[in-house]
Parts: C-alpha cells; sequence; structure tokens
C-alpha cells in the first residue's frame, strides 16, 4: 500500500520541491531531451525519483519496518472494515464471505442497547466538557498564583502522578472507597448517621463516578499545556497592571485569561474533535450489567457484542460508525480551529 | 508558608502593592490548592495504610489514615503467590522487549521521515498521521491479529502496539530541528545515512528517543485491555490483567473472599498490597518520565 502511494507521487508534479537541502547529480545533467516534446517531463521526473532513491536507499532500508508495521497492524483492519458490510463467518474469511450490503446497519441501528450507547457516549462527553475541561484551567491559574516555587514544584509533581497510574489500579481505588461494606466513603457515611449506598451498583452514580475519578487522574497532567502558555505571557503586562493598582484577582481576569483564551479556544476543539471518543477500557472496570443502563458506551458495546458475542460483524458495523463518526468530528474541529485561530491542529 | 511566599515574591519590588485583598487570594489560593494536592495524595496513603494494617482492621473500617495493628502478612500472602510472580515478569518481558521494538522501529523511521531530500516523505508522513484521526477500530483490528496467527502469543503483544503516530511525529519533529550543518558536516567526511543516523542524530536526539522510551515503558507497564483479550493462558498474563482478575473480578466472587477468612490479612489489605507492588516501579521512574516528558515535548516542538 505504501509503495503504492509512493508510485503515485512519482507521477505528481510538485515532487521536485521537496528535495532541497543536498544538490543532486542530475541536476547538472544537460537538458539532452528539451526537444523531444511533452512526454520528457514526465520520464525525466521518473528517471530523477529512481536515481533519487537509488541515492537515498539506505533511508528506505531504515524506513522499510515502520512502513511494514503500520500497514500490517493499522492499515489492514482498515481493509477489514469491509466485514461490516458483510455477513461474515469465520471459516470463509474476509474475503470470501458473502456482501449483504447496509443489513448489519440497519441491524445495528435497530438494536435499542447500541442507540442507548450512542446516548451514553454523547452524554458521558458532553458532561466532561461540563465538569471537567475546565478544571485544568482553574488548576494551572492556581499553581500560577503560588510564589514559593519549593512548594509550587512539589504540588505539580504530586497532581501529575495519577496520570502515569493505569485505569485498573484507578478503578481498584474507586472500587474499593466506594465498597459497601468497607469502603472508606460508606464509612463516613455510617458514621454520620447516613445509609451505607452501593454506589456502583446504581445508574445514576456512574457518570459523576466516572467524570469525577478522571479528573481526579488527569486534571493535573493536563494543567502543563495551560501552564506553558502562562509562562509565555509578557511579565510587563503584570507589572503595569500593578501600578495601576490592579488586583491579583482583576489580574487573572484582565490578563492571565484572556492571554490563555487561544490555547483554551484549541483544547476545546481538540475535545470536541474527541467527542465520540470516550476512556471505555476504563468504563470496562467499573461498569457491571446493573449500570449499562448509564455507563454502555459505543465501544463497550462493541467489545461485548464482538469478543465476548462473537458478532464480528455487528460489531465491525459499529467500529465503522464510530471510526467515521470520529473522523468527521475531527476534520471539522480542525476546519473550525483553522478558521478561528488561524492555525490547524495538527 | 504562603505568606513568607508572597513576601519573598514581592521582595524585589520597589516597593510593596499587594493589599489585604491580594493577601487573603493567596491565602485561600494556597489552602485550596494544598486541598487539591491532599485528595491527591490520599489514595495513595490509604491503600498503603491498609496492605500494612491487619485484615480485621480494615474490615471493620478502623483504618482511615494510618495503619493499624501494623503487619506485612497481605504481602506475605501476594509474594508467596506464584501467579503474582508469572505475572510480574511477563510484564517486564512486555515492557522490555516491547520498548526495544518500538525503538527499533521508530527512531530509524523517524529519521528517514525527517530527512527533506527523501522522495515521498509527504504521503508517508500523512499516511502514519491519518492513523490517529482513522482507526479501524476493535474488532478489525482483533480479527487481524488472529489472521495473523498471533492470538495468544507474547510475540503479539510486544508487536502489535510497537508503533504509533503520535511517536513518531515527536520523533520526526526533534530530528528536524537539528541544525541542517550537523549533516552537511558529516557529508563532507563521507558518512553513509546509517551512519549518519548512528553516530550523528541518535546521540542529539538522546532527550527525544528517552522520552519516547520512558512513554512506550509506562503504557506498556499500565496496558491491560489488548493483553486480556488477546492472551488466553495465564501463564503469558501480564500483572495489569492479574491485578483486574484479582481487583475487580475477584470482588464481586464471594468464594474467594471469604475463604481467605484470616484476621490478618483480608480481602482488602491483599488487593491493596498488590496494587502497592505494582504501582511502586511507576512511582520509582515517575520523576525521571515527568523531567524528560516535560523537555521532550517541548523540544520536539520546536524547529529550526
Amino acid at each position: 500500500m505504501a509503495d503504492a502511494a509512493l508510485d503515485r507521487e512519482s507521477g505528481g508534479g510538485s515532487v521536485r520541491i521537496m528535495d532541497g537541502v543536498i544538490a543532486t547529480p542530475e541536476l547538472a545533467t544537460p537538458p539532452a531531451f528539451s526537444s523531444t516534446g511533452p512526454g520528457y517531463d514526465f520520464r525525466k521526473a521518473v528517471r530523477t525519483l529512481l536515481s533519487d532513491m537509488r541515492r537515498d536507499w539506505q533511508l528506505y532500508v531504515l524506513l522499510a519496518p515502520m512502513i511494514i508495521w503500520f500497514v500490517v497492524f493499522l492499515y489492514t483492519p482498515m481493509y477489514g472494515l469491509q466485514i461490516a458490510f458483510k455477513q461474515y463467518s469465520l471459516f470463509r474469511g474476509i474475503e470470501g464471505s458473502p456482501w449483504i450490503g447496509f443489513d448489519n446497519f440497519v441491524a445495528l441501528f435497530s438494536n435499542e442497547y447500541f442507540l442507548r450507547a450512542v446516548k451514553n457516549t454523547l452524554l458521558i462527553s458532553f458532561y466532561s466538557l461540563v465538569f471537567a475541561f475546565p478544571v485544568p484551567i482553574v488548576l494551572a491559574l492556581m499553581f500560577n498564583e503560588i510564589h514559593h516555587q519549593g512548594f509550587r514544584r512539589i504540588a505539580q509533581t504530586i497532581t501529575y502522578l495519577p496520570h502515569f497510574i493505569s485505569v485498573v489500579i484507578i478503578a481498584g481505588l474507586v472500587v474499593s472507597f466506594l465498597s459497601p461494606t468497607t469502603g472508606i466513603v460508606n464509612i463516613i457515611l455510617d458514621r454520620l448517621g447516613f445509609e451505607k449506598i452501593y454506589f456502583l451498583t446504581i445508574p445514576e452514580y456512574f457518570r459523576p463516578i466516572f467524570i469525577g475519578s478522571n479528573i481526579w487522574k488527569e486534571a493535573g497532567f493536563d494543567s502543563i499545556v495551560y501552564l506553558a502558555a502562562i509562562a509565555g505571557i509578557n511579565p510587563a503586562l503584570y507589572e503595569s497592571a500593578r501600578m495601576d493598582g490592579a488586583s491579583r484577582l482583576q489580574m487573572i481576569r484582565y490578563i492571565t485569561l484572556p492571554s490563555l483564551l487561544p490555547v483554551i479556544m484549541i483544547m476545546l476543539i481538540i475535545r470536541v474533535g474527541q467527542l465520540i471518543e470516550v476512556n471505555f477500557e476504563y468504563i470496562i472496570l467499573l461498569y457491571q450489567p446493573a449500570t449499562f443502563e448509564t455507563a454502555d458506551v459505543i465501544s463497550t458495546f462493541i467489545y461485548r457484542a464482538g469478543l465476548q458475542n462473537n458478532q464480528y460483524a455487528l460489531g465491525t458495523a459499529a467500529d465503522l460508525f464510530n471510526a467515521v463518526v470520529a473522523l468527521v468530528l475531527v476534520v471539522g474541529a480542525n476546519w473550525l480551529s483553522r478558521r478561528y485561530s488561524q492555525h490547524s491542529v495538527w | 508558608m504562603s505568606s513568607r511566599a508572597l513576601t519573598s515574591d514581592t521582595s524585589h519590588e520597589p516597593f510593596n502593592l499587594y493589599t489585604r485583598g491580594d493577601r487573603i487570594f493567596g491565602f485561600a489560593n494556597t489552602a485550596l490548592l494544598l486541598l487539591f494536592v491532599l485528595s491527591t495524595l490520599y489514595p495513595f496513603i490509604y491503600i498503603l495504610s491498609a496492605s500494612l494494617s491487619s485484615g480485621f482492621a480494615v474490615t471493620s473500617g478502623q483504618v482511615t489514615l494510618w495503619p493499624v495493628d501494623v503487619t506485612l502478612a497481605a504481602y506475605e500472602y501476594v509474594l508467596a503467590d506464584q501467579k503474582f510472580w508469572i505475572a510480574y515478569g511477563n510484564t517486564l518481558f512486555y515492557a522490555f522487549f516491547g520498548t526495544i521494538t518500538s525503538l527499533l522501529i521508530m527512531v530509524p523511521g523517524a529519521f528517514a521521515l525527517s530527512r527533506a531530500r527523501l522522495r515521498g516523505r509527504r504521503v508517508i508522513g500523512f499516511m502514519i498521521a491519518f492513523t490517529m484521526w482513522f482507526h479501524a477500530g476493535l474488532i478489525p483490528f482483533f480479527l487481524n491479529v488472529r489472521d495473523l496467527g498471533l492470538l495468544d502469543a507474547r510475540l503479539g503483544i510486544v508487536l502489535a502496539f510497537a508503533c504509533n503516530a503520535f511517536n513518531v511525529i515527536l520523533l520526526r519533529n526533534y530530528f528536524e530541528s537539528v541544525p541542517a550543518s550537523f549533516e552537511e558536516a558529516a557529508r563532507i567526511d563521507g558518512a553513509s545515512d546509517f551512519q549518519l543516523l548512528w553516530k550523528i542524530f541518535i546521540p542529539l536526539a538522546k532527550p527525544a528517543i528517552i522520552t519516547v522510551a520512558l512513554l512506550c515503558l509506562v503504557s506498556r507497564w499500565n496496558g491491560y485491555f489488548w493483553a486480556m483479550v488477546l492472551l488466553r493462558s495465564e501463564e503469558k498474563v501480564p500483572l495489569q490483567v492479574y491485578l483486574k482478575r484479582t481487583i475487580v473480578d475477584m470482588r464481586s466472587d464471594d468464594s474467594f473472599a471469604s475463604g481467605l477468612m484470616s484476621t490478618d490479612y483480608s480481602f482488602e489489605t491483599i488487593t491493596a498490597a498488590i496494587m502497592v507492588v505494582s504501582i511502586l516501579p511507576i512511582v520509582i521512574v515517575f520523576p525521571y518520565v515527568q523531567k524528560y516528558f516535560n523537555k521532550g515535548i517541548t523540544l520536539g516542538g520546536v524547529k529550526e
């Protein structure tokens, strides 16, 4: 596949622009075929391409394993997406299975559990946007107002740590903290005279638990990007504001926040581009049939349908739906970003 | 602490312009942040304390912050479990060979992609970046691994997650930021592309390479989902899958918990001990990860 792409590029006219660094001997060749008509440009382009490739053969050797890896492990599954339109059977394989058009999608969209999963995915993403997105911004502003460098560094380091802890541990912590018998939360509730609650079996609690523990895990680490942006603000702005008698809150309000706005916009756009993607690996650890009602998302639906119940074609149809929506969102988000902040997210 | 912080900050100012309101704000800010930091730290302290307490103390709710009836019984139980050691060894295996494989594939590839004279670099670069925006998904990936004959294979775990577009781009950007004069000088000395990579670019790109290595290491250490899906045999399973089976799945399995009845350890103290032992390596490498992560990302973004 990569080779095909390479060949296609050789036909294009713009390729010469790219090898700028080292002059090729071909450039010095006298234009012997200058009068051979319109075909000459193409042939010469092919010849220079081949000689460039021969010159850089070592680079292609270095590149080859990586290209093979991407083709084998990421592009071959894309080819496998076709089973979304097939009646897939393990024995006939991807190519041998008969085409059935959109039947899998019809089945998918008439499956109430799938529709529920789409709804849950969007709701979890939306609530995360509302509740989790602002936290790192506030945290960065708060870090910035700490002037004791030692405390600040230690505080930052500690809040970054949960980002590097596996979701299995995080889920284990959540499960043990919320345990109805021995969990610390219920022990406190009990001592305060309230009823003990088995949080993880109650659908209403799932989203707050999921989003809350995600904030705990990621807010500190996510604040890095805002802190970097704050570090780039011109200190003269604060000095002159201070001369004018601005309070610290006013400086945050009128200097720091407005300076952060472009970064906030970009991060917001990136998040919008990821609306359809939630951390399903974490959900699988936290949910149970009792909470599917609010916890089951597209990817967990696919996991159960495809990997646990062997409904490969149905799962793949959901995968394709997921992938296409994700792509559309990302491209749309990037278009927005280019439009409103003059630079592309990627 | 906060008041000293404020005065030390204003000491270089010609005169102190902090008002009373500012001081209150500074104090409230420090207090709130301290609260956030403590709430980040608390779960870690709690499981450490729980792992060191007696089973009875934990199940009866006596442990809230510090260990009660200090005992190492839970650790003795965990460290005597053969399955635990197998899983730990497997994780070390996957982390080590996985990271090596990632670097062997991505470093040379990203170097080649960073050379402006390479024909086709735009198309290849786009094809790699494209995998960040479009992925086939769980089922096609799973079926592909199965068709490659890599189900329930250690090689499958090592190979199938060797590369990702983000790391390739990070490395490529770093290689691109190396000034052209390095390559020109090496060329004049007659260096080949292999020598150029090995002798010039790898030493120069050490921060980026270490960053990527640490990212791979952490993701290998923490990854559980695909190991759970792709591996069937008990003796190949990494630590996170073992953890998941013990902490998350066994919780609902009463026979396991009640089979453990002893006053020295309980299900809770055992899971706490497992968590502590598996977090420990991350906490140890964490300062380095953090240092290189910040450095690698910022340097990687800077172009000449």
